[in-house]
């Protein structure tokens, strides 16, 4: 079976050039050649810290930012290419979800009005769309009388259903979700996963679900994608990657979040990455991730062939090339790390 | 251990359209020097007002309106404002989640540490940052005798709030509150924080009281915890006791309802039905009894406020100890 969704050499730079004064602007590598395929009805968690530039990478497969190169299949067709007009045919099938549901949602208009708005902009008459929205708030576990509500009136919760509802009022191949439980209090958050699991198995929608927090992803996914600076660094079926991390940033990431059990979280080994997160700005040779790197110090001292960088000694390979995504042991799963068979 | 910091029926409350709202109720609470208590609860939980309140910091027309706010003995909202300046900062240090509103943009790094301690005491400008420097090594910010003259936007978010440590910690204090320490900032830099603060606890005797909504940092980093629900402090006890047999339901099923990093995949989610209470219309009886799987009418949950009860691990739960209501 074709996959739903194919992202092949994508890239996103911002900036670069000169300002009117003439000087300089750096360009960001928002988005750095990143490729990877969705299923039909699957969920392939993204995460990422400040910076990665996965809500990025969320709104070039919606097309919502320009993509600087690359391609994007959707459904067969090529979205990355297609003309105003081809695009608006597949926007009914491509939606998104946004963090913020303060935000998103267009406070001068009704719950009703605004899951509504999608259906008629794609010609349904205003009566039934009106019906169906009723329904759609229904259906996301809200009383069809608060069709008549504004956002404000809402609680946090309630505000993220209306925009879900919203994103599946068309019937959606695909729903982009960009950190939908991150604003919520940990009691509603599980409500609102709870209610996008349900969705799924209804409709057999495919999620792409981007999230800072590496438990919630682990609870929605299929599949996960690590990205590290513009570039996916891991990707691999969920409990492979979480079970045996390959890259050294995915080690790092998973040891750094605390398991609310006390007596396993002290008990656990702790891998810092040195320092914090580079700027896309200003990326480092090489692999991107060696300056904050502990595993390329760990080869270096074990006698690997090293250079001077970062004020140590460190790998070759690490500080000169940039690693591509290559098989591991496991189906499917593939690190970006010249040293992705150690420890 | 002694006693550095001790609430006693803490109380708050903001006048409102039907009379005052009462923002935090009874809080009683405890944290010893070396000691770090963490206080747990979601927004509106009171878990920030009950601090900001103790501190005398509690933006008008909020006042507090019974309890006190013990410090070494000395009940803080009893003293002259000028009084209770003095203590906050010397005594008291805080930081807060945001790392960029604690710090002016137009100002050095090294000047604003400078600042806070020559708000206390007569200083020279030479001592001053050497004292600055001193405090950014301790904070752990490399090269600190030349980041000492960089500007707030020339460091990370973590670096940041590493220098809202240092000026929390620049005068000694007994007690440090830490309030979301951590929530901004990405996971590595995250833990990498929260290792400093427990360092800085240790190599002080300090007593750090840190509010947070995040259960694994208060597995981490937590000596006791406080869960706090609707204004009211509905549980406390050892992290040990509290994460291995929680007592109140309102703690019971926030557990169920995390994904846990480590816990099974896959598994399914209990949700707490409904959202926490608005201060201004909390339920008659137990404010969490509209949401709870153990209220009943027998036990008079909807009718009466249930008090803390037990020894050491106390839970404020009328159905406390009966089958069906344990982890």
């Amino acid at each position: 079976m074709s996959a739903l969704l194919e992202v092949a050499g994508l890239h996103k730079r911002f900036g670069g050039g000169r300002t009117l004064l003439g000087a300089v602007r750096p360009e960001v590598r928002a988005v750095d050649d990143v490729s990877f395929t969705l299923a039909r009805g699957e969920t392939l968690g993204l995460v990422g810290e400040t910076g990665s530039g996965k809500s990025t990478l969320g709104r070039l497969v919606l097309r919502l930012v320009e993509p600087s190169e690359g391609r994007i299949r959707f459904d067969g067709q090529d979205v990355s290419s297609a003309a105003r007009g081809a695009l608006r045919a597949l926007r009914p099938k491509m939606q998104m979800v946004f963090q913020d549901p303060y935000g998103s949602l267009d406070p001068r208009m009704t719950a009703g009005q605004i899951v509504a708005e999608p259906l008629t902009a794609h010609g349904i008459a205003r009566a039934e769309a009106a019906e169906r929205a009723r329904a759609l708030l229904s259906s996301v576990g809200l009383r069809p009388a608060m069709a008549a509500r504004y956002p404000h009136e809402f609680s946090g919760g309630q505000r993220q259903r209306v925009g879900i509802a919203r994103a599946i009022a068309l019937d959606p191949a695909l729903v982009v979700l960009d950190e939908p439980v991150s604003a919520l209090d940990v009691s509603v958050q599980a409500q609102i996963l709870n209610l996008l699991a349900e969705i799924q198995s209804r409709s057999g929608v495919a999620y792409l679900f981007i999230s800072h927090d590496l438990g919630v992803v682990r609870h929605v996914s299929d599949r996960v994608a690590v990205m590290y600076l513009g570039r996916i660094v891991e990707i691999g079926p969920r409990d492979a990657l979480y079970r045996s991390p390959r890259h050294p940033y995915t080690v790092s990431l998973l040891s750094a979040v605390p398991s609310a059990d006390p007596v396993r979280e002290r008990a656990r080994p702790r891998i810092r990455p040195i320092g914090e997160i580079g700027s896309a700005a200003a990326l480092p040779g090489g692999c991107r991730f060696h300056p904050r790197c502990p595993r390329a110090r760990v080869v270096a001292a074990s006698g690997a062939d090293t250079v001077e960088a970062c004020g140590t000694r460190l790998p070759r390979a690490c500080v000169h090339d940039d690693p591509a995504p290559v098989p591991t042991c496991t189906d499917g799963h593939l690190a970006a790390c010249h040293f992705h068979d150690l420890d | 251990m002694s006693v550095a910091f001790e609430l006693r029926g803490l109380t708050a409350a903001v006048p409102g359209e039907k009379g005052a709202v009462r923002l935090v109720e009874e809080v009683s609470l405890e944290v010893r020097a070396g000691e770090t208590l963490a206080v747990v609860g979601e927004s509106g939980s009171g878990k920030t007002v009950t601090f900001v309140s103790a501190l005398g910091l509690l933006p008008k027309p909020g006042r507090v309106i019974a309890g006190e706010a013990l410090l070494d003995g000395v009940d803080l909202l009893s003293l002259e404002p000028e009084a209770l300046r003095r203590m906050r900062g010397a005594r008291i240090g805080m930081v807060f989640q945001d790392p960029l509103t604690g710090l002016n943009p137009v100002f050095r790094v090294g000047d604003q540490i400078g600042e806070v301690l020559r708000a206390h005491r007569s200083i020279g400008r030479r001592e001053m940052r050497e004292r600055a420097v001193e405090l950014l090594a301790r904070v752990q910010i490399p090269d600190p005798s030349r980041r000492v003259d960089d500007y707030p936007h020339q460091f990370s978010g973590g670096m940041r709030q590493r220098v809202l440590i240092a000026m929390a910690i620049a005068l000694g204090p007994r007690v440090l509150i830490a309030d979301e320490p951590t929530t901004a900032l990405d996971v590595t830099v995250q833990a990498q924080v929260l290792d400093l603060l427990g360092e800085l606890r240790d190599a002080e005797g300090m007593a750090m009281v840190l509010i947070t909504h995040d259960l694994g940092v208060v597995a981490r980093q937590a000596d006791r915890v406080a869960v706090m629900y609707a204004g009211r402090v509905v549980e406390t006890g050892t992290v040990e006791e509290v994460f291995r047999a929680p007592r109140h339901p309102y703690t019971i099923s926030l557990f169920r309802s995390i994904p846990d990093i480590e816990a099974p995949a896959g598994t399914q989610l209990a949700a707490i039905a409904g959202s926490p209470p608005d201060p201004a219309r909390r339920p008659a009886g137990c404010a969490f009894a509209p949401r709870c799987f153990a209220a009943t009418e027998q036990a008079g949950c909807r009718v009466e406020r249930p008090v803390l009860r037990g020894e050491r691990h106390l839970a404020a739960c009328h159905r406390l100890g009966e089958p069906g209501v344990a982890a």
